[in-house]
């Protein structure tokens, strides 16, 4: 029931949006396709004057994945998660999970196929990659996209609420599984 | 910025040259410059599509009656925003978008409400407190059915893939308010902007 409620509002959810603004629109006798065009101008500029930001930030992370510190910061923190029920294939998901959100569903893809879909390593797994960001590149894309380089403390911010985030997945799925 | 800038790219060049992996590390620079440039690319017909609509509910007075809905919620997270400001309605889609897991719609509808907050920014560089709350509370991830973890699961064999979603949503939940509540709490104890921003924003109401 909940389920297939959910489904259903998951489908719907992006044509209602439309729909709604199109008619409402429509009724207050806005000029749909003048606006539209005229808003949908805006896409390129904005999408071409992220790249310097976006090429800062992914090169960057990049380069970090590539040096194998995220594998020999897993190394250190293996001992003390392993307290937690928390496997050490999960520690460069949890480091990933904010800097790439390709990279974290790979190393979830892999998790899922290696420990077993119904294993609680991949249930756990599948709670951490569902409820966070991708920190960095929002703060990459946002700030990108209105020329904003002092971000104060939305990067410290973003990441605190990523550490809250895996406790709580941690705490809730050994409640619950 | 310019700190995480430095330390990201000179810690992976000393960390790649003690694990042997020097080489990974640089051919890593190409690959990660191509990839922000597909991503960047792969944004613009859909930005151009949502921009487009964004602009069509703003010109029916759309986004400004789901403003006036949130206003008490807004009111409280975003204080240096006027109630009236464009920037109140384009939050509340966005939030829309990505509680739906709308990700193609959020990002364009999350910079247009990004640079509704910087007209109301007193320096133009640095970014305002509404802005780091509301990146804060968009990097938390708030999310209703997190789809493409349950089509991995899917995909992997999981009988019942759906029973994570209540967990899922119980911890999106918690990081999401922990986002609000450190946001505010660092917005009292970060130094502000500059002197002039915090004397025309504030009012010197605290």
């Amino acid at each position: 029931m909940f389920q297939s409620l959910m489904n259903i509002i998951s489908l719907w959810a992006l044509p209602a949006i439309i729909l709604i603004i199109l008619t409402f629109g429509l009724v207050k006798k806005v000029p749909l396709y003048e606006v539209f065009t005229s808003g949908a101008k805006e896409g390129f500029k904005v999408s071409v004057n992220i790249i310097p930001y976006l090429v800062a930030i992914m090169v960057g992370i990049s380069m970090l994945r590539a040096s194998g510190l995220i594998e020999a910061l897993g190394g250190l923190l293996s001992p003390l998660l392993s307290h937690f029920n928390v496997s050490a294939d999960l520690i460069p998901l949890m480091i990933v999970r904010p800097l790439s959100g390709s990279a974290a569903l790979g190393i979830f893809s892999d998790i899922a196929h290696n420990s077993g879909a119904e294993a609680f390593t991949t249930k756990l797994a599948a709670v951490m990659v569902g409820s966070s960001e991708t920190t960095f590149y929002v703060l990459a894309v946002y700030f990108g996209a209105v020329g904003i380089s002092k971000i104060r403390y939305a990067l410290l911010a973003g990441l605190l609420a990523d550490v809250i985030s895996i406790a709580a997945a941690i705490l809730v799925c050994n409640l619950m599984f | 910025m310019n700190y995480i800038f430095y330390f990201l790219i000179v810690i992976s060049i000393i960390a790649g040259a003690i694990n042997g992996r020097l080489q990974e590390v640089v051919n890593s620079i190409l690959t990660g410059a191509e990839l922000s440039v597909k991503v960047a690319f792969s944004l613009i017909g859909i930005m151009a599509f949502w921009l487009g609509m964004m602009e069509i509910a703003k010109k029916s007075g759309l986004v400004e009656i789901i403003s006036k809905l949130i206003k008490p919620i807004t009111k409280r997270l975003f204080k240096e925003i006027p109630e009236t400001s464009p920037a109140v309605g384009d939050i509340a889609m966005s939030f829309t978008a990505n509680a739906f897991g709308l990700t193609n719609a959020a990002t364009p509808i999350g910079i247009k409400a990004m640079e509704e907050l910087q007209k109301h920014n007193s320096d133009k560089k640095s970014a305002s407190n509404a802005m780091c709350m509301f990146l804060a509370m968009n990097t938390a991830g708030f999310q209703l059915v997190p789809a493409t973890v349950i089509a991995v699961l899917i995909g992997a064999g999981y009988k019942n893939p759906t029973e994570i979603i209540a967990p899922t949503l119980l911890v999106t939940t918690i990081a999401f308010l922990s986002a609000i509540f450190i946001a505010k709490l660092l917005e009292k104890y970060w130094k502000p902007q500059s002197h002039a921003a915090s004397d025309t924003i504030d009012g010197g109401h605290r």
